[in-house]
């Protein structure tokens, strides 16, 4: 059996991994705290613009130190708010049709993203998708640490869950797919014997046809 | 005596000059080589929207259109998609003048629950501006997008199942077409193959039916798909339609045009070159300088620049089959050119456009598609070439895709082709899997791209061909890697084609000449 792996934001979703984060930020149990911790993430900004140009991976780990100290219960309540609000209304109208369309053909769907995994879940639920791996955060007596358990979701690491997601499902890698729309993905794409551009940046558009890869963009209607 | 379309041609005739894709070339074919020139075009009617209200009026095989509206009733209108003609035809196309004529008339009768479908199968969706050149600016702006739209046969939810022959033939068909109380398909014919059953079987259903005629055995036992009465494919269409039509309330308009695709200045390319006066000689001079230099993209786009100057010569309204007959005369009437006895070795140049590469390159599959495909099958009686004869083309066959529109083509000729030409192992291991590639589905759903079955219908298409071919040597091709693939040999010239083609013994050969385009038929009597 083949599997399709589907890169979410920017490819099946129009958010990135700061909506949901702010989402939580401005939803604190209090206004002062909720000022308390915008605030330090604001500080953290710039940084995290030079990371982002730099390393995907350092980006997550700043961005995700600004969970530090929120409640597990509170995350996991807020998370179906997040997910209404956030996220639902930035899927691309044609990416449940692409996701159906690989369950159709009897892949196994999985959503391979930076996310919290507790966020990706309903993702992968309201698109009709199977699985998701996706990023984890550190909890230590019922708390967040603002650190990511290993392994981080993130760039080429993304290629080596693929891997061994496919290797321990006995997924041949040459019938697999892989969807994403950003060139810092190539190693995931490179990956599969399958691999497509979906809203793809410029420089992956660039790839995809020297490549012959299928390019094609979710964001109309099917 | 000879058909006047029909050259024998003497030791001091000019060279012939053919189509290599958007180049011209000249080929000097040996004394006796007999040059099937396509006929002068027919007269086009003086007067084609009385025609067209004529025809709806006085229909065959049914009540006339005003007697099937009501008010309040559920309208689907089919038109064909931009595969025909080719290239496309001068504005105001002809299916433009019958939707204006027939949506003036469902207005009268106060029928305003009215969808028009373009009827693209499994063919690439047409752009806003290509629907708007071919229904015209005011059908444009008033139904485009939402009651004007291309038909989507992978989504699922809008397409239902009709019925199943006894042969096994599914058909499923889109369901706005089947729910309506009245179909009205308008249909603009281009060849003999066109029409017919034809437009609604393949244009509003799925791959799943497109399957149960688009198939190597199929292809196979055609003879001729220009011919419906020997053509296997045809066969099957019909089986399927008059099904469909007993659970459908179906309207046929069918139009046909004449053959004149060249306007003024470039039509002498349809003519004998002994006979062209001197400036038409200087001319032509001229245009195979100016395509032998020019880079491709600038040769394209003068090409796509020109719409056809077609001109109507028939309309007729009513019951499918009996509107389709009348058609089909008109259509022989242009294009049959009687011709006596088969020859060994066939040349043609194969042209820059067919029907699926409107407005894009005409790659590598497709060339294989009009060698074997189509210029093989314009013949009615018996095949112009002889059973093992030698086709000889001239094209470059460029390793060249349009990765828009043909991405599936691309990998099923680099990837698929070099495990197997044979098609009915292609069809056996790879299509259905193909055909189910979530990634050129989606190209197809939400772009511009063909469906991925499109590209082994493609292969299967030159399948009556490929089975009736010796061998087919191509002139002029720019890799060896290409025709390879395709099962083609190369030569670098038209001299060293026919020396190969005559073989060690040297045999003396019967030769012909498709003289294309504009489209001719061979009418071939042994």
């Amino acid at each position: 059996m083949a599997a399709s792996y589907f890169d979410v934001d920017g490819t099946l979703v129009s958010t990135n991994l700061v909506h949901p984060t702010l989402f939580y930020l401005l939803n604190q149990g209090t206004p002062v705290q909720t000022a308390l911790r915008f605030g330090r993430a604001l500080f953290k900004a710039p940084a995290m613009g030079v990371a982002e140009m730099a390393d995907r991976r350092t980006f997550n780990e700043l961005l995700y130190s600004s969970y530090e100290g929120m409640s597990e219960d509170r995350l996991v309540l807020l998370a179906e708010e997040v997910f209404e609000k956030v996220l639902r209304p930035s899927v691309f109208p044609a990416a449940r049709d692409l996701v159906r369309q690989n369950v159709d053909s009897g892949h196994v769907v999985v959503l391979i993203s930076g996310a919290l995994d507790f966020i990706a879940k309903r993702l992968a639920d309201h698109l009709g998708a199977h699985e998701v791996i996706a990023n984890r955060l550190e909890m230590k007596e019922g708390y967040a640490t603002g650190k990511l358990e290993k392994p981080v979701v993130a760039g080429p690491e993304k290629a080596r869950l693929i891997r061994e997601h496919a290797r321990r499902h006995g997924h041949d890698l040459d019938d697999c797919y892989a969807f994403s729309d950003s060139y810092s993905d190539l190693p995931m794409l490179s990956v599969v014997g399958h691999p497509a551009a979906v809203n793809p940046d410029p420089r992956l558009k660039l790839l995809a046809k020297a490549y012959s890869w299928p390019s094609f963009d979710l964001r109309v209607s099917s | 005596m000879n058909h006047p379309c029909l050259v024998t041609l003497e030791k001091d005739s000019a060279p012939r000059v053919l189509f290599a894709g958007d180049k011209l070339v000249e080929a000097d074919l040996p004394k006796g080589t007999r040059c099937i020139y396509p006929k002068p075009p027919i007269s086009p009617l003086r007067d084609v929207d009385a025609a067209i209200r004529y025809a709806i009026n006085h229909p065959l095989g049914s009540d006339p259109l005003y007697a099937k509206l009501r008010p309040g009733m559920k309208l689907t209108i089919a038109v064909d998609d931009i595969s025909l003609p080719l290239p496309p035809m001068r504005r105001p196309d002809v299916r433009e003048r019958v939707l204006e004529i027939v949506l003036a008339l469902c207005a009268d009768h106060g029928v305003d629950d009215i969808e028009i479908i373009v009827a693209t199968g499994i063919h690439r969706k047409m752009k806003a501006n290509e629907v708007r050149h071919m229904v015209g600016d005011r059908v444009f702006e008033a139904y485009w997008p939402d009651r004007l739209y291309n038909h989507d046969a992978e989504d699922k939810d809008t397409m239902v199942e009709v019925a199943t022959t006894e042969h096994g033939e599914v058909i499923e068909m889109n369901r706005r077409a089947v729910e309506s109380d009245l179909i009205v398909y308008v249909n603009l014919n281009f060849v003999p193959m066109d029409g017919g059953h034809k437009s609604l079987m393949c244009g509003l259903t799925t791959y799943r039916s497109l399957a149960s005629h688009h198939n190597p055995e199929t292809i196979r036992s055609c003879d001729s798909y220009m011919d419906p009465k020997k053509s296997e494919l045809a066969t099957r269409v019909t089986r399927m339609g008059r099904l469909a039509n007993t659970k459908l309330n179906v309207f046929t308009v069918e139009t046909t045009i004449n053959n004149r695709m060249f306007d003024r200045p470039l039509e002498f390319l349809a003519k004998n070159e002994d006979d062209l006066d001197g400036r038409e000689r200087a001319m032509l001079k001229g245009l195979v300088a100016t395509t032998g230099r020019l880079p491709q993209a600038a040769r394209q786009a003068i090409f796509d620049r020109f719409p056809a100057p077609y001109g109507v010569t028939g309309v007729w309204a009513g019951e499918t089959e009996a509107v389709h007959e009348k058609t089909l005369e008109r259509c022989y009437e242009q294009y049959l050119v009687p011709v006596q006895g088969q020859a060994d070795v066939l040349v043609c140049g194969i042209p820059y456009i067919g029907p699926y590469n409107v407005h894009a390159f005409l790659n590598p599959l497709l060339v294989s598609v009009q060698a074997q495909g189509y210029l093989f099958n314009f013949y009615r009686g018996a095949p112009l070439l002889k059973k093992g004869g030698t086709l000889i083309i001239t094209h470059p066959c460029t390793d060249k895709f349009d990765h828009e529109q043909h991405a599936p083509y691309i990998d099923f000729v680099h990837r698929l082709l070099p495990e197997t030409r044979d098609a009915v192992e292609l069809h056996k291991r790879f299509e259905k899997k193909f055909a189910e590639d979530p990634a050129f589905i989606q190209m197809y759903r939400t772009g511009h791209a063909y469906h991925p079955a499109h590209a082994f219908f493609m292969w299967y298409w030159g399948e009556n061909g490929r089975q009736h071919i010796g061998r087919v040597i191509v002139v002029g091709a720019d890799n060896e890697y290409i025709p390879k693939l395709l099962g083609y040999e190369t030569a670098s010239s038209m001299d060293e084609a026919l020396y190969r083609a005559r073989g060690e013994d040297n045999k003396s050969l019967d030769i012909a000449c498709l003289h294309v385009p504009p489209i001719v038929m061979a009418d071939v009597s042994l």
